[in-house]
């Protein structure tokens, strides 16, 4: 027997224009979380993909339990005890939970289902895992935080010893990430092995055992959590000392911009009601379902309105569609990039140029030339790591991704940004980037508006916070009086 | 149609786009069939025959066309063949009326984008599913088509409009230069204009596409309204060159429009399609029938080998896609 439960070994792979992995070397240890971190597109889904057999290597050897393997496709993978649980959850909607866990190897009494079995069987992997849910529910019904729980039950139910989870907090609260780590504990303890990968550096303190640091496709330093730190893992990380995480600047708030009056939409936005001033970012914090990202669909109509008033510089404006918001000079960031943010199959430049396509066009026609010059100065304003302005956007890691979300909203003189989670996925250091861009904007006089579940993105940059719980506002507070735990506490006051 | 001109300029980091390899394996295969068909029967590669597969062609690379739009945004059209006969009719109708030709022709053309429009209506407003609101107007039109005739076609049209359908010009069917002409201009369209980005924005991601501002309801009913202008223009084109209106004219095209643009590289899941492809992917499908008819094999065996190639070319696709 091994020491290890996979040992990776000087793995290569190169996609047309990027050489994505460079020799890097990996191993897990049975019982052990061994963080992986770097900056976006510096090659760690890539990794995690090879390993779980979704991309063959072009290079190295990978050991599992010190005997070499390779994996021609997923399914070879979990047969050798590899379950990956990706960013974006692979369930289906319409069945139940049980359903989902044996999906394809369902127990079978002769040729008809056993569904007793599979109910119980799944009961007691929810059971080993301490989470109180009924196996019959489907599996649309429950919270992305639970749905992973189920696709870690999955995982386990394979009898899986390395577990593989790419970014698995980035859609979570505070408190799920907690639930998320009791049960990463459980399978600690258990012996199973994790590979963890996250842009929160600082939720490694809870969890690693060691950390593996990649930067452009090269492995730069593996070590034991206890022997380092955040600011270390960072300086790895972008091979530079960077000098603030929140880059805030002083503001002098001037008249109010953009409000909000007692708006109201569909079950989760309730008489909602803020504003705006020039020179501030209004934060929105408030927990998963407390209707913020309701909210701004509603204001950008996105959704219908039931009740409310907008107004823009003091003038009531009317927002029934998206186009009408744009068209006053309100914009949105939204928040699930894959679903609402992105034409996947389309490339980059088309991406940038698509809401501002009056831009790059001569009556109707369109000017690739102007389209290209508008794509690259997005790509080099966010250092967007891609081959080149014509790569498909479903090529692009998900940290890249998301800035080619952000992107497409800063070309065209804005009036209001409406951003919903803009730093999702994002590494530490661009980050730091998005942030100097919404002062930026804000300098410039344009209304900020910035929903965060981060807590400390939220008091290191809004100048201003509105805490949101089941739909209402529940505190409307300057910077300076809020800190983590009042807001937690209006977060949960109707709770 | 210049899209594969401009796209190497934009590095993608591939060596070839996948619509590049796409309008070269479709022309690959044609060129297959004419080496295969010629070498069974020499009279095939003649002027008067490749002159004659280019003229049967022309209806079904017009509405073949417009199926492309509607496929790239994810839809589909039935009313194709039914669109084909009743505008047809109805100009006839006017002609017969004693109005003049080019008004005939303008109101049957515009009968056409009268349907497109109620589809895209049904469509974005009273949220049918393509499938559904399209055999509405299928059925309907076409009822429509044999209830204004009585089921008899109209004949005796004046010459100046059957030339249309039965003339050449230095040479070249009538039909044919129209074909082309259409084929640039919607070609020029999807490529190169607003309009055509939107289309593959909406067939990629609807919901982004709203959310970017872009105008999907105006955008999805003016791809129908395409749609039925040319459905129409192939239903001028057919009732010219027969020389009467048959109420059931175009029957069963919409579906050879199908296979024309998914044998050109069409998904019908939306957001790929390009008209040069749909152009080769009808070329193939109308060389194989000539082909075959030259060759003396019955129009039974035609219909299994043509439904063979459809999914075949589908399945190479999806493999390559997978890749
Ligand atoms: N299927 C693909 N085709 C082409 N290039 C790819 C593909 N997948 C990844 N890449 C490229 O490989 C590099 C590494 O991507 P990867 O997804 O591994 O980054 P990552 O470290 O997971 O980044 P993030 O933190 O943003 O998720 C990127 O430059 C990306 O553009
Ligand atoms: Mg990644």
């Amino acid at each position: 027997m091994s020491e290890y439960l996979a040992q990776l070994l000087d793995i290569s792979k190169s996609f047309p224009g990027v050489k994505a992995l460079d020799h890097v070397n990996f191993d897990l240890r049975p019982g052990e979380v061994h963080a992986l971190v770097g900056e976006n597109g510096s090659g760690k889904s890539t990794l995690v993909k090879i390993l779980s057999g979704v991309y063959t290597k072009d290079e190295g050897t990978i050991l599992i339990n010190g005997e070499e393997t390779v994996f021609p496709n997923p399914r070879a993978a979990q047969d050798k005890g590899i379950c990956i649980i990706h960013q974006e959850l692979n369930l289906c909607r319409h069945l139940s939970i049980a359903e989902n866990m044996y999906l394809g190897r369902e127990p079978k009494k002769i040729l008809f289902l056993d569904q007793k079995k599979q109910i119980e069987d799944a009961q007691a992997i929810l059971d080993r895992l301490n989470v109180d849910l009924d196996p019959t529910t489907r599996v649309g019904d429950l919270t992305v935080s639970k749905q992973q729980m189920v696709e870690i039950g999955k995982a386990i139910s394979t009898n899986a010893r390395i577990i593989i989870m790419d970014e698995p907090t980035s859609a979570l609260t505070v408190k799920e990430i907690d639930e998320l780590f009791t049960i990463i504990n459980v399978l600690k303890r258990e012996g199973h092995g994790i590979i963890y990968i996250s842009h929160r550096l600082e939720e490694l303190a809870a969890i690693a055992d060691r950390v593996t640091i990649i930067r452009d496709g090269q492995h730069i330093a593996t070590l034991n959590y206890e022997d380092t730190d955040q600011e270390a893992i960072i300086r790895y990380m972008v091979g530079r000392e960077l000098k603030e995480k929140f880059p805030r600047v002083p503001t002098n708030p001037g008249k109010t911009i953009f409000e909000v009056k007692n708006l109201s939409a569909g079950r989760a936005v309730k008489d909602v009601s803020f504003s705006v001033r020039e020179g501030e970012i209004l934060g929105i914090a408030g927990l998963m379902g407390a209707g913020r990202t309701e909210t701004i669909r509603a204001i950008f109509g996105a959704d219908p309105k039931d009740g409310g008033q907008v107004f823009l510089h003091g003038k009531e404006i009317s927002i029934h569609r998206p186009l009408e918001a744009i068209e006053t000079g309100v914009f949105c960031v939204p928040e699930d990039r894959k679903k609402d943010g992105l034409c996947i199959s389309m490339p980059v430049y088309q991406n940038v140029t698509l809401p501002n396509m009056e831009m790059v066009t001569d009556r109707g026609v369109v000017n690739t030339a102007k389209e290209v010059a508008m794509a690259s100065a997005t790509i080099n304003e966010l250092s967007i790591r891609t081959p080149g302005v014509g790569q498909t956007v479903k090529n692009l890691s998900g940290g890249n991704q998301q800035k080619v979300v952000v992107g497409k909203w800063l070309v065209k003189p804005a009036k209001v940004i409406l951003f919903d989670e803009p730093t999702r996925g994002i590494d530490v250091g661009a980050k730091v980037d998005i942030y100097n861009l919404m002062n930026e904007l804000k300098k410039q006089g344009i209304g900020v508006v910035f929903v965060s579940s981060e807590l400390p993105e939220i008091l290191g940059m809004a100048d201003r916070i509105v805490v949101m719980c089941e739909g209402r506002v529940t505190a409307d507070l300057d910077a300076s009086e809020a800190n983590q735990e009042v807001i937690m506490q209006y977060a949960t006051q109707y709770m | 149609m210049n899209q594969t001109a401009v796209e190497p300029k934009i590095r993608t980091g591939k060596k070839l786009s996948r619509q590049a390899t796409q309008l070269i394996s479709t022309a690959i295969a044609l060129l297959a069939l004419v080496v295969v068909f010629t070498l069974s029967n020499p009279n095939f590669i003649s002027m008067m025959n490749i002159l004659n597969i280019l003229k049967q062609a022309s209806p079904i690379i017009i509405i073949a066309i417009g199926q492309t739009f509607v496929l790239i945004t994810a839809g589909i059209d039935l009313s194709i063949g039914s669109v084909i006969a009743c505008s047809g009719i109805v100009a006839a109708i006017c002609m017969r009326a004693g109005w003049p030709v080019l008004i005939a022709i303008l109101i049957g053309l515009l009968f056409g984008v009268a349907v497109g429009a109620i589809n895209g209506l049904l469509i974005v407003y009273g949220k049918l599913p393509p499938f559904i609101a399209t055999m509405g107007t299928m059925t309907t039109v076409r009822g429509l088509a044999l209830f204004l005739t009585q089921g008899i076609p109209i004949g005796n049209l004046p010459k100046g409009f059957t030339q249309i359908g039965t003339q050449r010009t230095w040479n070249i069917p009538n039909q044919v230069f129209i074909m082309v002409i259409l084929a640039l201009i919607f070609g020029f369209i999807l490529a190169k204009t607003k309009t055509g980005r939107y289309t593959y924005a909406m067939g990629s991601n609807y919901e982004a596409t709203r959310l970017s501002g872009v105008n999907v309801n105006r955008t999805l009913i003016t791809v129908y309204m395409f749609s039925g202008f040319l459905a129409a223009w192939a239903g001028m084109i057919m009732t010219a060159n027969v020389i009467s209106a048959a109420p059931t004219a175009g029957d069963g095209y919409e579906m050879d429009a199908v296979a024309s643009s998914v044998i050109g590289g069409a998904s019908t899941l939306g957001g790929e399609g390009l008209i040069p492809g749909t152009v080769l992917g009808a070329l193939v499908i109308a060389t194989l029938r000539n082909g075959l008819n030259l060759s003396g094999a019955s129009p039974f065996i035609q219909k299994i080998i043509i439904g063979i190639v459809i999914i075949t070319a589908v399945f190479i696709d999806r493999f390559r896609r997978n890749d």
